[in-house]
């Protein structure tokens, strides 16, 4: 039975071409078969309680948040994202957003608010599971960040900059890990997240569920966390660097269907 | 407080297949915690799961299990609208359940 349904797996990886160079990766069997049983929708649930609760000052939920498709609208939210919004003045992804809606609508200082930024196995905060909650309502459709205001060209742009832009005691950039075909690191593969042929599947699968250390993670915890191997000083949560980079591998991958929130190893 | 539970039901020919998602800690009681000291035990025991009231399946687990578990089966037989009950027991012995339609 369970090699039916393997085979079943195997049929449709062939099929989705954007796949077929993984195919002969171990690491894409270990994908596939973790990717079965994926426990992201816990935590989607728990997002949207977390979404309809009332809190901070206001007393408010975020119902009401505007997420570049109208105040609440959820569907097609995530894919659209980063983007240029005009109450705020700058771009923002989806964290960004959530935390100036937690400031705006709720009345919460940022301080209260990012506190707890990145949960544990224990624990997951309030970013990751909104995140997963948003996410998902965008399963199934292309990945389309904004491109068109001059604020997002000025993003993209700064994000290409710093892509390729080499700091820190080890003199490292994104480029020096994720900018060659073929690398790894112990069993991962390190996508080339300037290609598009890379960029599109990565970025559309981001937030997930981690097997490793059993938690959900998201881009801004990605790029926090890439900054921290590179040894730099740590970035700030929704900065305009940490922003135009996830702006940056997003456009790069733009057009991939969406189709998390999904499962890494 | 138990976290939330998901279960799908579905029909196939002749049988019925149900996958439920429970979010778990599933300690094994061997982990050390950042204090250097051990996590007690905490895992999911029992688990039953009903057709329209009645009890098809009652199974016992062990901290091998991982941490927010899936459990699949399939079950012979089985219509549309038929319900469905799943329910753990830990052995602190906190539980939760969830029920869904066969679809």
């Amino acid at each position: 039975m369970h090699r039916i349904k393997l085979l079943g797996a195997v049929l449709a990886l062939c099929v989705a071409p954007a796949l077929a160079h993984a195919q002969k990766s171990p690491y894409a069997d270990y994908q596939r078969m973790t990717a079965e049983n994926v426990p992201t929708e816990l935590y989607e649930l728990e997002g949207e309680q977390l979404w309809k609760k009332q809190q901070g000052p206001k007393n408010a939920s975020l119902e009401r948040c505007d997420l570049g498709q109208g105040p609440g609208v959820l569907k097609g939210a995530y894919a659209a994202m980063p983007r240029y919004f005009a109450d705020a003045g700058r771009v923002m992804d989806l964290e960004t957003r959530l935390l100036y809606c937690m400031e705006t609508l709720q009345g919460r200082s940022r301080d209260e608010a990012t506190k707890r930024v990145f949960g544990n196995a224990d624990k997951a905060s309030e970013f990751e599971l909104l995140s997963a909650y948003v996410a998902r309502q965008s399963n199934g459709m292309k990945l389309d960040p904004g491109l068109s205001h001059p604020k997002e060209r000025e993003s993209f742009e700064l994000g290409r900059a710093l892509f390729y832009h080499r700091v820190g005691p080890w003199d490292f950039s994104c480029a020096t890990c994720h900018g060659v075909e073929g690398k790894r690191i112990r069993m991962s593969e390190l996508p080339k997240l300037d290609d598009p042929k890379y960029a599109g599947p990565l970025m559309a699968t981001w937030p997930a569920y981690r097997v490793s250390t059993s938690k959900i993670v998201t881009l801004q915890w990605r790029m926090n966390d890439c900054f921290r191997q590179m040894r730099t000083p740590e970035p700030a949560f929704g900065s305009e660097t940490t922003v135009a980079l996830i702006h940056f591998m997003t456009a790069t991958g733009g057009g991939e269907t969406y189709r998390g929130p999904a499962i890494k190893r | 407080m138990a976290g939330p539970m998901k279960m799908r039901a579905s029909l196939g020919a002749g049988f019925t297949d149900v996958r439920v998602l429970m979010s778990h800690p599933m300690e094994t009681g061997q982990r050390k915690g950042s204090d250097g000291k051990l996590i007690p035990m905490h895992f999911i025991q029992n688990l039953t799961v009903k057709v329209n009231g009645k009890v098809v399946i009652e199974g016992e687990t062990s901290q091998a299990v991982s941490r927010n578990p899936v459990f699949s089966f399939r079950l012979k037989g089985g219509a549309k609208g038929d319900k469905i009950e799943v329910s753990w027991l830990d052995n602190k012995g906190e539980t939760n359940s969830t029920d869904a339609a066969v679809a």
